[in-house]
């Protein structure tokens, strides 16, 4: 090779670059999209998201025998697809970098961690997003036999969304923990789970004879199921909203401390 | 450009990193050298600012490293881990994207160390579809996408065939004077390929700071001389033991179709010339062949960075072995 002649080259005046957090952000983002669509994991998980929730509604939720044109058996049963999937979707997003040690060239890179770490969110957040709006013929289908109440309907989306944002961010914080994939998947499984059985009625049912009954309204409170149950009757209740944004900043921020403290 | 100021880190009770002082300027291209462990890498993360050290100070001056070091290092991390599910061109347009590249300005940067690095026939292929040498190179190519003023290498030619090791170091050398380079490597010929000045940095503290033919002339070799003879029942062992400041005498295997051939070994290596000239005029010793070697790197290496009780060790369990 001519090292000569590729050093004039070299020079190259990059000094108007202007490095902004934004720009890295939408790096982040788009790498992390673009790797769900390159690896047969979207697909997969497509594909078993799309069946599941029709089984959901139409099987074990009888949409059609219901005789009711709205989607309450449609999306009674996300947090239940969520459980298993959502881990599944986020255990990979730091326990990878750490296993193959490209965490090291990320948080080399000129861009702040909190950048990375919510860029890696949204990232993922957007793909299941993606995955949602792939169920609107269900809602079309409604439509078309009766007349639901589309508001109960886009309030209950974007409940799903946001409850779907929560899984996500406690998955983001259980692969922080681990190098290992497995164990993210299993630990985010668990907390999950925990979160949402908290305020399943059969649950709270069977606590209230054992537990005074303030601190088992306490505990059902901080269930994703008691808030996203609210949301799905058609009241945005900001309470609501406020619970979900409250579990993923401070999911993400624990993301952050734990990566912090792992270098 | 680079000052380190007693930096030392330790993990738990483990010393990784012990004092470690030096400065570096633009120009000099710095060889880390030390045996696996020494915590080389770990100065080196702490310099990327992957790591925070546990005591001392690294001060950067640099024109971009204004706001945060970061945008002016380039670094190869040990092993060039990168993202194995994506193709080589995309790689790099995400590096270059956090790095703040857009546009043109992306497309531009992007292609310049593609072909730097010789990548255009991997453009579009998967990383993990890659061998080892071309892996490498996207390594290095996102390490130098912003023409950064300071580059941190950590072993980059480790694992690449003599051709790639070639190209690696001709590419080190080709931006030289221009950046501030550190390279670590266990290699020792790479110190002398590349490096203009080499530090051997032993248990986490430096042991050597210097040029390479300075680190070279430390061994025992660099104060010795070959000499052979035409004739050889004309020179006897005796004889070179009479020359002036000659501490030793080792007679090699014969090299020479002619004869013997000698290694001397002085106390005063600078003077050494001058008295074996004498002797050769005033003993009319006919010579075949005079060579004086360069220190061997692996010697100095080997004293540097073992203690005493260990070189003694090796030497005692080699002579088990012999017998």
């Amino acid at each position: 090779m001519d090292a000569q002649q590729q050093t004039g080259d070299l020079m190259m005046d990059y000094s108007n670059v202007k490095p902004s957090g934004l720009q890295a952000f939408n790096a982040v983002v788009k790498r992390e999209l673009g790797q769900y669509f390159l690896t047969p994991l979207a697909y997969i998980f497509l594909a078993i998201f799309l069946l599941f929730s029709g089984v959901c509604t139409f099987y074990l939720g009888r949409l059609y025998e219901s005789g009711q044109a709205d989607l309450q058996p449609f999306f009674v049963y996300h947090p239940w697809l969520y459980l298993f999937l959502v881990p599944a979707l986020s255990m990979r997003l730091w326990a990878e970098e750490r296993k193959s040690g490209t965490i090291e060239l990320l948080m080399t890179l000129p861009v702040k961690l909190s950048t990375l770490v919510f860029g890696k969110f949204i990232a993922s957040w957007l793909f299941i997003g993606i995955a949602l709006v792939l169920t609107t013929p269900v809602w079309i289908t409604v439509s078309y036999l009766g007349e639901p109440d589309h508001g109960v309907i886009i309030a209950s989306y974007i409940g799903s969304w946001l409850m779907a944002g929560g899984f996500l961010a406690v998955g983001s914080f259980t692969s922080a923990i681990s190098k290992n994939q497995i164990v993210a998947f299993v630990v985010s499984l668990s907390l999950c789970f925990v979160l949402v059985a908290a305020g399943f009625p059969l649950i709270t049912e069977w606590a209230v004879q054992l537990l005074p009954e303030y601190l088992v309204d306490t505990v059902s409170g901080l269930s994703f199921f008691t808030h996203y149950l609210a949301i799905t009757k058609g009241v945005l209740d900001l309470r609501d909203l406020a619970y979900f944004i409250v579990v993923i900043v401070a999911f993400l921020t624990a993301t952050g401390v734990v990566i912090q403290s792992n270098r | 450009m680079i000052q380190v100021d007693a930096l030392t880190k330790t993990f738990g009770r483990f010393t990784a990193v012990n004092q470690l002082s030096f400065k570096a300027e633009k120009g000099d291209v710095l060889g880390f050298l030390g045996p696996n462990g020494a915590g080389k890498s770990t100065t080196m993360k702490m310099i990327t600012g992957y790591l925070s050290p546990t005591s001392g100070s690294i001060k950067l001056n640099t024109l971009a490293g204004q706001k945060d070091p970061r945008y002016a290092i380039g670094y190869l991390p040990e092993g060039a881990p990168i993202y194995a599910d994506m193709t080589v061109r995309h790689f790099l347009e995400f590096i270059a994207g956090v790095r703040g590249f857009a546009g043109r300005q992306k497309n531009y940067a992007v292609d310049r160390v593609i072909a730097l690095l010789q990548l255009e026939a991997a453009e579009a292929q998967l990383i993990e579809t890659l061998s080892k040498g071309f892996t490498r190179r996207v390594g290095l190519a996102q390490a130098l996408i912003h023409d950064p003023e300071i580059l941190i290498l950590d072993e980059p030619t480790d694992g690449l065939d003599p051709n790639q090791k070639h190209h690696v170091r001709e590419l080190i050398r080709s931006f030289a004077d221009r950046k501030l380079v550190i390279v670590s490597t266990h290699i020792l010929e790479e110190v002398t390929a590349v490096c203009n000045r080499a530090m051997i940095i032993a248990h986490g503290a430096l042991k050597f700071d210097g040029t390479p033919r300075e680190l070279a002339s430390m061994s025992t070799e660099a104060k010795s001389i070959q000499v052979a003879f035409n004739n050889i029942s004309q020179v006897s062992r005796e004889d070179l033991r009479k020359i002036p400041t000659v501490v030793d005498v080792v007679a090699l295997p014969a090299s020479h179709e002619s004869g013997c051939q000698w290694q001397l070994y002085s106390s005063q290596p600078d003077q050494f010339f001058n008295h074996f000239q004498q002797s050769a005029k005033e003993n009319n010793w006919s010579l075949a062949s005079l060579s004086h070697l360069p220190g061997r790197l692996d010697d100095v290496f080997r004293q540097l960075t073992t203690s005493e009780a260990e070189r003694t060790k090796d030497v005692s369990s080699a002579g088990v072995a012999d017998s």
